[in-house]
């Protein structure tokens, strides 16, 4: 035990958590502008050792020649913010890797602090979640091949009220074809909102789409994940010390039926 | 980013530039856009029956088999282009005939005789379109990624009665999609963009619900892709898919899987064979191939001539196997191939050019004789750049499609288009890095800019 202080105090300078007052961002970004940092160009050449060192011990290549198949991403909080849902999951899917995805670049800095100090002050634990800052709304694709997600979460997203701006919510019909190529076939879609009307957007959005069906109330009583939607993201935590609605969207992956 | 920056202020003194110098560049930079320039482009009938080329917002087309120029009776009721054109393509057979571009028209004709039948409005200017092979779709892509499907019904072209809209089936993220076709079956739509990437999408039977169900995508390009092309070699049934892109490559792509089987570094390679040498930055510009893939044609934006490639589909390699040069000031803007008589069709010019104060748009087109392949996919002879009055349809054809009886007379325009097409290229594809002066500039007149 005694020991175990020291190590946590020796190296208390990197595991201290990140404050987020240090990594102000502007609340939005606009997903249409040019993006100028580094995107790779297909998802095998996404650098998974650098993002899960504790899955990647060694190079790839050595990887390679054991023949043993590599764990991909399972699991993308698709604009993660501060990265609450992940910090809340990694725990409950230990060996499922996760990544976040966040447009806003100080807000991915602090998310990956965070990770770094969780992995420090637990050693063993939060190995498994990682964060890149990216555009998913232009690509996705870039890091996640055909099939290759059996989650996506989609919470609190921005709402962009104005009708002019529609395009660039980040439920679409257009883009939920996106969503489901990265999916598996039962692979489940998170979304939640506490505006009312991005809500009904959503929901409209994933029902008219032909590859998505709904996921019943019963099934999602039982699925531990949806309690985390709303206490683990720090979003979601806003909206309950508010005292405010939530509105929900829960949808599976389906084969598209051509009659 | 240097050259960008140089690009975009049209000088390099970056560094000394106060806030009137960037208002000032601004300002340049708004008028540049208005003049934005389109390249000539040349499609050709698949029985080489007619031939049209267009350029700036003109449409010119030749009747091969009358030997006579068409002109364009337009029984839809709607407004000739009036702005560049930006894409044109026959059908599969040849009945049908689409025409699009930025005055957010998209024309669709029926050749036989020569007419336009329906005048669709789109909402953004358009920028590239597709005519299934069952000639009962014609789908078209805008500037916003967004691609549309309207229906051609048998019946309505008798009647000519066209009541439906362009229904939206997919989208690309606001990325501008440069080219869009189908597979040879019809069993999948193929659209590429300028953020690198080529989606390839199931085209459903009912395709106006949507097409949502992706196949794949082809990732390799470290570009924008600027132009595809489908082969179907003998013993493989699904076919090949080839890319041109502005990082210089040709590439093979199984598209059903989305894997990348070849890679062709087209200006290395062609580059050795002229002098001078293509620039360090030389997009490929088209790209065409013959239905077997036996023939694969690239053209590049700095070189004055074209590449022929071969590819050897069993084993996937995609090699250069002759660069055919033309004369220093020739550089095609546009390829097409004649499968039925190996003809390759090019034409070099352009639109709105801003500094020639001239009505007229003279283009310059040129035909090859590709010759045939032995089994160890040699060309037998070399390629014949036929002379003038070699080509078909002779002087007359040319004085047409030319937009002047005597080309010779315009090496100075055609120069100026060549140096105008590849500028607005790039302008086009490339992303804009403004340093924080100029963001900041941007910002500040984002709105009022308009009502000046």
């Amino acid at each position: 035990m005694a020991s175990n202080v020291n190590a946590t105090h020796v190296k208390s300078q990197s595991s201290r958590l990140p404050r987020k007052r240090f990594y102000r961002a502007r609340a939005h970004s606009n997903p249409l502008s040019d993006s100028h940092f580094p995107i790779p160009i297909s998802p095998a050449e996404f650098d998974y050792s650098h993002h899960y060192p504790h899955f990647f011990p060694s190079s790839r290549e050595h990887h390679k020649n054991d023949g043993a198949p590599f764990p991909k991403v399972k699991f993308a909080d698709i604009g993660c913010g501060f990265g609450g849902l992940l910090v809340g999951l990694s725990p409950l899917f230990p060996d499922t890797l996760m990544l976040g995805m966040e447009l806003r670049d100080k807000v991915t800095e602090y998310v990956k602090e965070r990770i770094l100090a969780l992995r420090a002050s637990n050693p063993g634990q939060y190995e498994n979640i990682s964060v890149v800052r990216t555009n998913s709304m232009k690509y996705l694709p870039n890091y996640f091949e055909k099939a290759q997600l059996s989650k996506m979460f989609f919470l609190f997203p921005d709402p962009h009220f104005k009708e002019k701006n529609h395009r660039r919510r980040v439920i679409s019909i257009q883009l939920l074809d996106e969503y489901a190529y990265a999916l598996e076939l039962g692979g489940i879609i998170y979304t939640v909102t506490d505006v009312e009307e991005l809500g009904d957007w959503m929901r409209s959005c994933l029902e008219d789409h032909p590859l998505f069906e709904p996921v019943p109330d019963e099934e999602l009583e039982a699925d531990p994940v949806v309690k985390l939607l709303i206490s683990a993201t720090e979003e979601g935590q806003k909206v309950a010390r508010n005292g405010g609605q939530t509105f929900r969207a829960v949808y599976r992956r389906i084969k598209l039926e051509e009659l | 980013m240097g050259e960008e920056a140089e690009f975009v202020a049209g000088d390099g003194e970056e560094v000394a530039s106060t806030a009137a110098d960037v208002e000032n560049e601004l300002i340049e930079e708004e008028k540049n856009k208005d003049g934005e320039v389109s390249p000539a482009i040349i499609a050709v009938h698949p029985y080489e029956k007619s031939v049209a080329v267009a350029v700036g917002s003109e449409l010119r087309l030749f009747d091969l088999e009358g030997d006579c120029s068409v002109s364009l009776i337009d029984d839809s009721g709607g407004s000739p282009h009036t702005d560049s054109i930006r894409a044109i393509k026959f059908g599969a057979n040849g009945r049908l005939f689409a025409s699009a571009g930025d005055d957010k028209l998209v024309k669709i004709w029926v050749t036989n005789p020569w007419r336009c039948i329906w005048t669709v409005p789109a909402d953004k200017r358009v920028s590239a379109v597709a005519i299934s092979h069952s000639g009962h779709y014609v789908a078209f892509a805008d500037k916003f990624g967004v691609v549309w499907l309207i229906e051609i019904d048998e019946e309505k072209v008798q009647q000519l009665k066209f009541d439906s809209k362009p229904v939206p089936i997919l989208g690309h993220y606001c990325s501008i999609i440069t080219r869009l076709d189908f597979s040879a079956d019809d069993r999948f739509i193929v659209s590429a963009d300028r953020d690198f990437k080529i989606r390839v999408t199931v085209f459903p039977k009912e395709p106006l619900n949507g097409a949502h169900e992706i196949q794949s995508f082809c990732l390799g390009h470290t570009d924008f892709v600027s132009c595809l092309a489908f082969v179907c070699p003998f013993g493989h049934a699904n076919g090949f898919l080839l890319s041109g892109s502005g990082d210089s490559t040709v590439r093979l792509w199984d598209f059903v899987s989305g894997t990348l089987l070849a890679t062709c570094e087209v200006r290395a390679k062609a580059g050795q064979s002229q002098s001078n040498g293509p620039d360090t930055y030389s997009p490929v510009t088209d790209l065409c191939a013959s239905f077997d893939g036996s023939i694969i044609v690239a053209a590049l934006q700095n070189l004055h001539g074209v590449v022929l490639l071969n590819c050897d589909f069993p084993n996937g390699n995609l090699s250069v196997a002759k660069v055919v040069s033309f004369e220093e000031t020739y550089f095609p803007t546009s390829l097409v191939l004649s499968s039925s008589t190996q003809r390759l069709w090019m034409i070099m010019g352009a639109s709105n050019l801003p500094m020639v104060g001239t009505t007229h748009l003279p283009t310059r087109l040129k035909v090859i004789s590709v010759p045939e392949k032995d089994p160890s996919l040699n060309y037998r002879h070399d390629p014949v750049v036929l002379e003038d009055n070699e080509i078909p349809g002779g002087q007359k054809l040319l004085s047409e499609l030319q937009g002047t009886p005597d080309i010779t007379q315009e090496e100075a325009t055609l120069a100026a288009a060549a140096a105008a097409v590849k500028l607005s290229m790039r302008s086009m594809m490339i992303k804009k890095e403004y340093n924080l002066e100029k963001r900041e500039m941007r910002k500040k007149n984002r709105n009022d800019r308009k009502a000046r």
